[in-house]
Order: structure tokens, then sequence, then C-alpha cells
């Protein structure tokens, strides 16, 4: 049961969103801006950092979601996230292995970046751009898993359930859910 | 040296927001609607705070000076004062803010880590529901906002004073339309 009154039957982030819709405004926005618009890297890519973040925060509901949405992102390459979400890297790019490492030093605190994860990063072809957009997409769900358990919001446990949310992800993106009739 | 080429001096997250605009304002929007809007029963002062308290659990110099100074400057307290509360003085605060900043410390350790006890606790001491949920969200945000500034290594000014100093013009211009220099 969540820590406080939030509207019942809604899940995770969106429960937050529609019990503050103030600040889930900006939150939506931030996420759609980083996971959907410009950047070097692809959405399915983006998606995955944040589902590969989300497992090491433990946050069900958001790894879940992500992870059904980089599915549906990746197509015929889908495996590949249940590969990385079981501890194998074997069909990503050389770029996206260190990039995960990256995303997952900024996991457990930004001071754990090395210089040596960034060189490994550039040395296997990341630019700029994908190393400042890896860094915010770890540290952006290192806020959203915190937000979604630290109210302890409703975490859907059938599966069937986190695929209709990774089809809408990724076809229409982060709209700011509306008020419940 | 910053990691990647920012393409400005500017210190601390500002250098991130002018390298990237775009995701710059809804994480300028979430601070200011969290910090500094006053359409909230926490003080401005109260909320810096915690921004202060978490940006400190998380070893971010830069962030936890510049909230620091702020929750200095409406609180009417000095860095002295105000470090003692980051090492666990609390009998000047409330019963309510003791137990808001438990909640918060939780958030910084993850968000699993938030009890019932821990809510029970603040709303003993008067928390409403929505001052638990910005309480949350605040925690949650500077585990972002410390993890971007120190994962992409960003410059910091070492003399403390210089935050201080800046701390009243800082609190009349807000978060958003900041002139970046």
């Amino acid at each position: 049961m969540p820590h406080i009154d939030l509207p019942p039957h809604v899940p995770g982030i969106r429960s937050l969103a529609v019990y503050r819709p103030e600040t889930g405004q900006y939150l939506y926005e931030l996420v759609q801006i980083l996971l959907r618009g410009e950047s070097p890297l692809s959405a399915a890519e983006r998606e995955l950092i944040a589902s590969y973040v989300s497992y090491r925060n433990n946050c069900q509901f958001c790894y879940q979601s992500h992870a059904a949405a980089a599915r549906c992102l990746y197509g015929d390459d889908a495996a590949i996230v249940d590969e990385l979400l079981a501890g194998k890297m074997d069909h990503l790019s050389e770029k996206m292995k260190a990039l995960l490492q990256i995303a997952g030093k900024v996991q457990i605190l930004g001071k754990e970046v090395q210089p040596e994860d960034i060189d490994a990063a550039r040395k296997a072809g990341a630019g700029d751009r994908d190393i400042h957009d890896t860094v915010l997409i770890a540290a952006t769900f290192s806020l959203f898993n915190r937000y979604v358990d630290g109210l302890a919001t409703l975490t859907p446990t059938n599966l069937d359930d986190y695929k209709a949310m990774g089809e809408r992800m990724s076809t229409i993106g982060y709209v700011l859910p509306k008020q419940p009739a | 040296m910053p990691y990647i080429d920012l393409q400005n001096e500017l210190p601390g997250i500002r250098g991130l927001m002018a390298y990237s605009p775009a995701t710059a304002k809804p994480l300028n929007e979430l601070a200011e609607i969290l910090l500094r809007n006053d359409e909230n029963s926490l003080s401005r002062g109260e909320r810096e705070l915690i921004a202060t308290y978490v940006s400190y659990k998380n070893d971010c110099f830069f962030c936890q000076n510049v909230h620091g100074a702020l929750a200095g400057y409406y609180l009417r307290l000095g860095i002295a004062e105000i470090d003692a509360i980051k090492a666990g003085e609390r009998r000047q605060l409330s019963r309510k803010m003791q137990a808001l900043l438990q909640i918060a410390a939780a958030v910084q350790q993850g968000g699993k880590s938030v009890t019932p006890s821990n809510i029970e606790a603040a709303r003993k001491a008067g928390a409403s529901d929505r001052e638990i949920h910005d309480t949350v969200l605040i925690a949650a945000a500077f585990c972002m906002y410390n993890r971007y500034v120190d994962g992409l290594a960003t410059w910091a000014p070492q003399d403390r004073q210089f935050y201080v100093e800046r701390a009243p013009q800082r609190a009349a211009e807000g978060y958003i339309n900041t002139p970046l220099k």
C-alpha cells in the first residue's frame, strides 16, 4: 500500500503524476526529451540504459516497464534486453557495453565514474553527447526509482500489464496522465 | 576538468545546463516548483535544507554548498550551523523537520529503504501527505542532480564563502531564467 493517499488502481510514476501534476509535468517533459528527443543514441539504447539502472536499483515498476519499451523498440533484437538483465552483454556493441559501465557507476554515485570509464567509452566510439546523455539518463532514473519506491506506489505483478505499458511508451512516448474519471 | 567539452567555463550544473539547454529547461522548472514555489507548507528554507542534506550524503560539493548557502540565507543560519545540521545536530529543528530529514536520508539510500515507521513518525510530528511527498521527491531529485554534476566531473569553486555571497541574489532570481554567468 502506498505511503500516502494516491489515486487508487494507478501504478507507479503515473499515480504520482496524477497526485501532483505540478511536478509531474516537468518529470514527464524531462523523460520525453531524454529518451525520445535528439540524441546520438537510439530510443532503444536509451530505454535499455533506463531499464538497466532501474534493475540495479531494484525498482520493479521502472525496470519492467522500460524493459518492455526497449523490447518493442529493439524489435527482432529484443533478446538483447533479457540478456542484459540476466547479466550478459554478448550481443551489445562495444560502445553500449562501455556506456552501460558508466551508467552502472552513476547508479552507485556520481563520483564513482572514473577517467578510465570515460576513456573506454571514447575508444569504443562514444562522443561527448553519448556520454552526457548516458550520465543524465542514469541520474534521472536514480530519481524515478527512489520516487516510485520511496512512496511505495502500486507495482503490478502481471507481466502482461508491462507489455501494454511498453507498447504505449514505444509508440506515444511520455505524456502526462490525466486525472482518472 | 569535466569529462566532456562543455564549451563553457560555468561551474557545476550551470555548465551542464548551458551545454544541454533542452534538458536544462525541465530540470530548472522542477527545482523551482520543488524548492522555491510558495504554494507549499514547507518553507523555502526547509526545502533547501532537505536538498542540502541529501547532497551532503551524496558527497556532492557543488550542490551542498549552493543549497546550503540558500538554506542558511532563508533560515538565517551560518555555514557552521548548516554543517552541524548536515552532521546530525537536530535540536534546533522542529520535530516534523527531524522526521522529514530521516525520510530524506532513507530515500538517499534507496527508495525501498523508506519504512512505514519512517512515515508514521513524520505523521505523528504533524507532516501531511503533501509534505511527505515533496520530501521524497526533493531527496530523489537531488540523487539525480548530484549524480549529473559529479558523474561528469564538473568543476566547483572551492571557496565556500563564494556560495554564501551569491545566495541572496540566487534566492531573488530563482531557478528559471537565471542568467548563465
